[in-house]
């Protein structure tokens, strides 16, 4: 032991373990933190919505009823569910966003959920390594577009385009929406397919390709269903991001507010609602709380469904895992 | 059963050896001194009242059936089971006459002065320089020419300098299984510890890296008391002086090395090296 | 069996199969057509702009100010405004995303609750209290790992939403109140701290769990080996666990941040301006965004045909600006996965 330099390591201890104690708390006041910021997500969007429920003068004119139910005098369907929150009576039905919503949301999944799993299956069973290497992350950079770009694209290109080739009365309408939301659609569908078609275990397809099946008997019969819930899950999580999707319908839906079941009249979104008109809205007003109302109902939708797709998800991930 | 004669003689040469230096030894206290020790994870009782004294300067072997407790007992000698969620401790396990678990035990001290070697080879992915260096620099010592030679003792009493001067910037990642054991060790040493525990260290080797393993731990146990789990019983005779044997978290039987492979009390021990079970 | 059977059987056999084969090739053939129609879409969308708006990206369309109700001049402002507000919102979300992942994943407690609620239940003594906290602490980690998965899907306006109510009508008035003279607003208006911040907390998720993930990464032996070196807990992390993991890191958040620049949602009511002829000089002050920016070109104008090449040099600028990042992030990635494959 005598043929090596000492060193004494005991020197300077106490400043480790107070540096130690030190980051103990850094990590924990900012882990606190941004929890706490977490959690007041949910209680401010929440709060902001509340006079409906508490505030006379704000429920008088806002309120459940109100939103959900209340039909005024008229003809048509269209002139009974009515949303139009500034004028002598403002008319706060959420009936024609609501099918707004769901028209784009219909039209955007119509497209994106067969392409996506299409070219998931083919990426993950059919494509040279290679191939492959280029096809993630180039879905990855259309991922990447933002949404304002997919809006612009919408109103200024494909609007035009699909006016001409089928002939819509109206230039902006639920398909030309739809359908750019869709593009946004794509890469969710296929990433959460394609991993979970990826994380079939390998033996699943060898034993189907040693019974004599072929290779696309095997992506169909095997993989696909193995990896039904991910898709699943796919499905489910674009669905949340379609009816939270914002600047895409703001700017390629046409902004009208009209009950109307067609999906070549021009429509709009709760999201797009609140984009449109809460930056012109009185703090405190009935019109504001219905706005924030509308956006805790987006928040919930989404929460949930976006639960229930990471839920299936990792189900799926643990049985797989086991079986592998 | 050959494996028996294999023992017995490997017994007989180590035994040789050991005649005249137990001679020259006076007693000495014990390095570490454990009574009524158990241990629990959770609700599973693992380690029931054990009691021995290690020796120092010595190596002394775990033996016995998987599962039996041997790794947590090492790992309870620097406190490494700590990190557990639900370990517990209960008894008395001492180190140069110093309760471990007492409440003013600090592990990190601990930990240096008492060193570990895993079964599955653990280098940092940095070079094999700032693998040795490791323990030093986070201990503060920063200067260069200290640095490098404590890397290079440590290499070389952990053999594996001549096999790495060359290259000991590149990543330590690109050794062989052997080498990369060996670096663990050379790791362990920079700290200068007194006490390495190794819990299969040799497990995952190849016989030739083995045997490399083997022949360290006898020149390591000049300057440094050894305590070794192995599943090997060739390599329990060969390199240790005393063997401890654990049956389901029971200390079964613990004496000179010749003696438990020679002339065992227990018919438990006698069977286990006879290989008639486990 | 005859020899002429058994000719017939397997010619048969392989005229079905072929045949068979042929729909098959047509099926993938099809799957594959999948794909290129989305790298058409890309493709489509990327050449439009490129093809209508990289030849307006000037010198002058960069440094200069807009001028004629927008039609002419650049989109200096907004490009200022946006870095400004991309830095910020990085500034606040990575380290405090990163911290937190690391709170998460490095100091709670490793159990689920449920095993640590069972071992309270069985505990007896001095070790109940902890125990206790330990309980407490691995249900918080869980609950926030839920929450902040999920937040990953909320929609960006809903953020917007809580900027509004939180950042300006609660903090930003609460603030006007102690500092400013009555009926000033200042803070209670939306600004460029405002919106950087209602953007970092957007982000915040995305960050948090591609640390996390990054953090899982890192092999617990190499967590073992350095502190049964006599390394702290802090040490162990500033030295093994977070080089471990930085490629991972910076991967995500460097992601995180490409999606945080192009969301306008968010700032259509924390802050971000029509038009500003200068400079934000303050945290307090307005900006002018690059994704705001083509919102109001597009929707606003008088006369679509004269915004148009502004309009376009705007978004081609902006499109660059996020596969820039992206493509960072895409590549850092590749090749710590390729150099993993190469070392291991
Ligand atoms: N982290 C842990 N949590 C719960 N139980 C554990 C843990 N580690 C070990 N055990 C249990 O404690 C008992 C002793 O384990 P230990 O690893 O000490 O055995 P061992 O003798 O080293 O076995 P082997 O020879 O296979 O390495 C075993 O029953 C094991 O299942
Ligand atoms: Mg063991």
């Amino acid at each position: 032991m005598n043929d090596r330099r000492k060193v004494d390591l005991t020197r300077g201890v106490k400043g480790r373990f107070i540096r130690d104690r030190l980051m103990t708390v850094v990590f924990t006041g900012a882990g606190w933190f941004a929890i706490l910021f977490i959690a007041l997500i949910f209680v401010f969007t929440f709060r902001e919505a509340l006079p409906i429920f508490t505030d006379p003068e704000v429920s008088k004119e806002a309120n459940l009823h109100e939103f959900f139910v209340k039909r005024v005098e008229g003809e048509t369907i269209e002139q009974q569910f009515v949303w139009q929150p500034v004028g002598e009576v403002p008319k706060f039905s959420f009936i024609p966003l609501i099918l707004g919503t769901l028209k784009a949301t219909f039209v955007g999944l119509l497209f994106a959920c067969p392409i996506g799993v299409a070219a998931a299956l083919f990426s993950s069973e059919f494509a040279p390594p290679k191939l492959r290497e280029w096809i993630k992350p180039t879905i990855e950079l259309l991922a990447g577009i933002p949404s304002v770009v997919l809006g612009f694209f919408a109103l200024l290109v494909l609007a035009s385009w699909l006016q001409n080739t089928f002939g819509f009365t109206y230039r902006l309408n639920a398909w030309n929406a739809g359908l750019a939301l869709g593009i946004a659609l794509l890469p969710v569908v296929f990433t959460i397919s394609e991993d979970g078609m990826s994380s079939v275990p390998r033996h699943y397809r060898e034993g189907s390709l040693a019974l004599g099946a072929s290779r696309f008997q095997t992506a169909w019969k095997v993989v696909l269903p193995a990896a039904l819930p991910a898709v699943f899950a796919s499905f489910v999580l674009a669905f949340g991001r379609a009816i939270g999707e914002t600047m895409i319908l703001l700017m390629a839906g046409g902004n009208a507010a009209i009950t109307s079941f067609s999906l070549s009249d021009p429509l709009r979104t709760l999201s797009a609602t609140i984009a449109a008109e809460l930056g012109e809205v009185v703090f405190g007003d009935p019109h504001y709380s219905a706005l924030f109302f509308m956006g805790t109902l987006l928040f919930v939708l989404t929460f949930v469904s976006n639960s229930a797709g990471q839920w299936v998800i990792g189900r799926m991930q643990r049985r797989m895992q086991g079986e592998s | 059963m050959n494996v028996t004669t294999i023992n017995m003689s490997a017994g007989d040469r180590q035994s040789e050896e050991r005649a005249t230096k137990i001679h020259e030894e006076p007693e000495a206290s014990p390095k570490i001194q454990v009574r009524d020790f158990n241990f629990f994870y959770g609700d599973l009782h693992v380690l029931h009242d054990i009691a021995l004294d290690i020796p120092e300067k010595q190596v002394t072997a775990f033996i016995g059936p998987s599962g039996c407790g041997k790794s947590t007992f090492l790992r309870s000698i620097n406190r490494m089971n700590d990190i557990i969620p639900g370990a517990r401790a209960r008894g008395t396990l001492m180190l140069d006459n110093q309760d471990l678990y007492a409440k003013a035990v600090d592990v990190v001290a601990l930990r240096r002065k008492v060193g570990m070697v895993f079964q599955k080879s653990n280098p940092f992915p940095k070079s094999i320089y700032e693998n040795v260096a490791y323990g030093l620099r986070i201990g503060g010592v920063n200067d260069r020419r200290i640095l490098d030679d404590i890397v290079q003792t440590s290499l070389q009493r952990a053999a594996l300098w001549d096999e790495v001067k060359d290259r000991l910037d590149s990543s330590a990642m690109a050794l062989s299984g052997g080498q990369q054991q060996r670096l663990c060790i050379a790791r362990a040493l920079a700290v200068d510890p007194e006490v390495l525990l190794m819990d299969e260290p040799a497990s995952a080797l190849d016989p030739i890296a083995t045997q490399k393993i083997e022949e360290l731990v006898y020149e390591l146990k000049s300057n440094y008391t050894i305590v070794i789990v192995t599943h090997n019983m060739q390599q329990a005779a060969r390199v240790s002086d005393r063997t401890a044997f654990f049956m389901l978290g029971k200390l079964v039987e613990y004496d000179d090395t010749n003696t438990i492979f020679m002339n065992p009390k227990q018919k438990l021990t006698e069977d286990y090296i006879t290989g008639r079970f486990g | 069996m005859t020899s002429v059977d058994l000719d017939t059987t397997l010619t048969r056999r392989i005229a079905s199969r072929s045949r068979r084969r042929f729909g098959e090739i047509v099926w993938v053939e099809l799957l594959g057509l999948s794909i290129v129609l989305i790298l058409a879409i890309l493709g489509v969308i990327v050449a439009d702009v490129v093809i209508h708006g990289a030849g307006h990206v000037t010198w002058t369309f960069i440094s200069e100010s807009p001028r004629q109700g927008l039609t002419e001049g650049g989109i200096y402002p907004a490009i200022i405004g946006t870095t400004f507000l991309v830095l910020l919102m990085t500034a606040a979300a990575v380290p405090l995303g990163v911290a937190t992942a690391v709170y998460l994943h490095e100091y709670t407690p490793p159990e689920r609750p449920k095993q640590a609620w069972k071992r309270f239940r069985a505990a007896e003594g001095p070790d109940r209290r902890k125990l206790f906290g330990t309980v407490l602490l691995s249900l918080l980690a869980k609950v926030t790992r839920s929450a902040v998965a999920n937040l990953a899907g909320v929609p960006s306006i809903v953020f917007g939403l809580f900027g509004l109510g939180f950042f300006i009508q609660f903090v930003g008035r609460a603030m006007d109140a102690a500092t400013q003279p009555a009926g000033q607003i200042l803070w209670g208006q939306g600004n460029l701290l405002w919106a950087a911040l209602t953007l970092a907390l957007l982000t915040l998720p995305t960050v948090i769990v591609a640390t996390e993930e990054a953090l899982r990464t890192v092999p617990p032996e190499l967590r073992a080996a350095s502190i049964a070196l006599g390394a702290t807990r802090w040490e162990t992390i500033r030295r093994i666990v977070l080089p471990g993991a930085l490629p991972g890191i910076l991967t995500g958040a460097i992601l995180a941040i490409s999606r945080g620049a192009g969301e306008v949602a968010p700032l259509l009511f924390t802050g971000a301006a029509y038009y500003l002829p200068f400079l934000p000089e303050a945290l307090s002050s307005q900006f002018m965004h690059l994704g705001y920016h083509v919102l109001i070109l597009s929707t606003q104008s008088p006369d679509v045909e004269a915004t148009k090449p502004v309009l376009y040099g705007t978004v081609f600028v902006l499109l660059v600006l996020t596969f820039l990042l992206n493509l960072t992030g895409v590549l850092i990635r590749a090749r710590t996965r390729s150099k993993l494959r190469a070392g291991g």
